[in-house]
């Protein structure tokens, strides 16, 4: 049971995921079937966002002090709070490397933990989601021009109906 | 700035692409896809001399150091495929002075070539990334602006097929991303070299397999593998003749290309193929294609589909050598992705300047063309006979390794698989030859003369029939760069 109420977040994405499909697969429907593709695609943006979200985090940005210790600090306060929960390993990670990057191991990051620590969400996965958006909404926009193109080409929208009138030429 | 050339040779092009769509003028656009592209060229040879002499490129977008920074790096797997593209992507551009006016309305000239361009730079952008999300972006740069060409077409059906690739390519594309965020999820990276080291530790996890699932089912939709492949025939009858044959070349090559790179470099061969098994989807569906869709090649009245289920066919044997993940079957893949891209390349444009001056290119209107257009037919010829498979020409190449490869794998039937298919090979170009050859052209009273196409058609066209020959006859470059690359792709000594 906790492991069902546990992973809300995957089911939902899930669902969302099989509903996009069914709608992509089952219609006929031009339109409709881009609809199902941008479910479909959401369903994913939801799965890279609920990736890198930390319980009770805060935006990613940078509170209080300046310089690479706190700032090595803070990640070190993301990494030890997160505890168990998976999307907090993925943190743990991503810190291990803003730490690197700030010329520190991680284990010296992790002494220094206590001073200041704010903990906040994975922001990588949300960023690269971002880009994911764009493509998503390049992908229905081409989409969509397709469609009153093919519109005003067949009269039609529904693939039966094209299917037809191409097997009769 | 020879140091540069990995981001220069997509930066380019990149910034090229929107100024061919906003110059008004169509030959001030062509001008500067001509240039984009023999840019990408000269890029594509210079890093591939770089690889062969000094190894593996490494190159830091923006001076941020991976796993933190985006990383561009060429080894010889990816400056081969970057070169495949390039040339090829040079080669069609010359082609398409003619070939775009006859076909497309003047004002959406520009507009063509600036998606053109775009989609040449997001093949060589996947090819030249370290970045598995890196590879996504491209790869939706690729297939945005391919779906836009495809639509281009005369045909009306030119956009049904488009909107059918655009659905079962954004499918494909959107499991690649679950696919890379579910290995995201586990490592907390997204560098193939640093993914390589880490998913070790974390592949005992469900998570690990499903991600493997997700991306070889994303890839083989893009590779257009049995039976993934229903967006393709129709995609390249109806696009026009030069996206057809830069397409036909270099996207399902790259598509190839992304699958070897996941399997060995990131996931490793020792995961893929003895734990997940993958070879043995892989060679039933490849197998199932090659015969399946050379037959099926047999009974289609248009030259374009034809070549189009061949098309299906030979990527078939591309992911049998893969499938056989051995150093010989890997090379003999490799070496198929370049001269698959060299033959076909020469048959759609051979039949673009059939387009050109015939108006269609069904076989009934094919009648009689080897006495009118008897360049054009004899560019075709020779593409098929490298199709069939012929000594003296890459298909002979590709053949002799592929067969090899099965043979040292103890998998006789394969072989002779291999060579059963290339008789039916025979049988489809014979096809269209002997329509061009053997029957009379039919309406002669008015115009018997010759039809023959212009040479801004017939000179790409031929030089691409010449570098068929060359490395039919001397294939040591070519086999020496594909089995070095295959060395590196199984981990066995990278030169």
């Amino acid at each position: 049971m906790n492991f069902l109420v546990g992973h809300y977040n995957y089911e939902v994405v899930i669902l969302l995921m099989m509903v996009g499909f069914y709608i992509l697969i089952s219609r006929g429907n031009l339109v409709k079937k881009l609809l199902g593709l941008s479910l479909f695609q959401t369903s994913v943006f939801i799965m890279y966002i609920s990736l890198g979200k930390v319980a009770g985090g805060t935006a990613p940005i940078l509170m209080g002090g300046h310089g690479g210790d706190d700032h090595a600090a803070e990640d070190a306060g993301g990494h030890a709070v997160g505890g168990a929960d998976q999307a907090a390993e993925v943190l743990g990670n991503a810190a291990a490397e803003v730490a690197q990057a700030a010329g520190q191991t991680a284990e010296a990051a992790g002494h220094a933990s206590g001073a200041g620590e704010v903990l906040y969400s994975n922001p990588l996965p949300h960023v690269l989601i971002l880009t994911a958006i764009v493509v998503g909404i390049a992908t229905t926009a081409v989409g969509l021009s397709l469609v009153i193109r093919i519109k005003e080409s067949y009269g039609t929208i529904e693939e039966d109906e094209i299917h037809d009138m191409d097997e009769s030429l | 700035m020879s140091e540069h050339l990995p981001v220069l040779l997509v930066v380019v092009p990149l910034l090229a692409a929107p100024v061919a769509a906003l110059v008004p003028h169509p030959r001030v656009a062509w001008a500067i896809t001509v240039g984009a592209a023999g840019w990408a060229l000269y890029a594509a040879t210079g890093l591939l001399g770089r690889v062969m002499e000094e190894g593996v490129i490494r190159y830091e977008l923006g001076g941020w150091s991976p796993p933190l920074g985006i990383e561009y790096r060429v080894d010889a797997v990816n400056a081969w495929v970057i070169l495949i593209v390039a040339t090829i992507g040079a080669i069609t551009a010359l082609y398409a002075l003619r070939s775009v006016e006859r076909e497309l309305e003047r004002d959406r000239i520009p507009l063509f070539y600036a998606a053109f361009i775009l989609c040449m730079t997001g093949l060589l952008g996947i090819a030249v990334t370290g970045d598995v999300f890196n590879v996504f972006v491209f790869l939706e740069i690729s297939s945005l602006s391919a779906y836009g060409l495809i639509a281009m077409g005369q045909d009306r059906r030119a956009l049904t097929s488009s909107y059918q690739y655009l659905i079962m390519g954004s499918v494909g594309a959107t499991f690649i991303v679950i696919g890379i965020g579910l290995m995201y999820g586990m490592t907390g990276t997204l560098n193939m070299m640093d993914l390589a080291e880490r998913l070790p530790a974390v592949m005992d996890t469900r998570t690990i397999p499903v991600a493997f699932a997700f991306l070889t089912v994303g890839f083989s939709l893009k590779l257009a593998l049995f039976p993934l492949h229903l967006w393709l025939p129709n995609a390249y009858t109806f696009a026009p003749s030069t996206v057809t044959a830069f397409i036909a070349s270099t996207a399902t090559k790259v598509a190839v290309y992304m699958m070897l790179r996941f399997f060995f470099t990131v996931f490793g061969a020792a995961f893929a193929f003895d734990v997940m098994n993958v070879d043995m989807i892989l060679l039933p569906l490849s197998l199932v294609a090659i015969f399946s869709m050379s037959l099926v090649a047999i009974y289609q009245d248009n030259a374009k589909r034809l070549l189009a289920y061949s098309s299906v066919a030979q990527i078939g044997y591309m992911v049998l050598g893969i499938s056989f993940a051995t150093v010989m079957g890997l090379t003999a893949g490799i070496i198929h992705l370049f001269n698959h891209a060299l033959m076909k390349a020469v048959l759609f444009m051979a039949l673009g300047a059939v387009f050109y001056r015939v108006g269609s290119v069904e076989l009934e209107a094919m009648r009689g063309l080897g006495k009118r257009m008897p360049w054009t037919m004899g560019a075709f010829v020779a593409g098929g006979l490298s199709l069939i498979g012929v000594p003296l020409t890459v298909g002979f190449i590709s053949k002799w390794y592929l067969i090899t490869g099965a043979l040292e794998k103890g998998w006789w039937p394969v072989a002779v698989l291999v060579l059963i298919t290339s008789l039916m090979a025979v049988i489809y170009v014979w096809k269209v030859i002997e329509v061009a050859y053997f029957h009379e052209f039919p309406g002669s009273e008015d115009d018997d003369g010759a039809l023959e196409a212009p040479l801004a058609l017939l000179i790409p066209t031929w030089a691409l029939v010449f570098v068929n020959v060359y490395f039919g006859v001397d294939a040591s470059l070519t086999s020496r760069i594909a089995g070095d690359a295959a060395r590196i792709l199984l981990g066995e000594g990278a030169p």
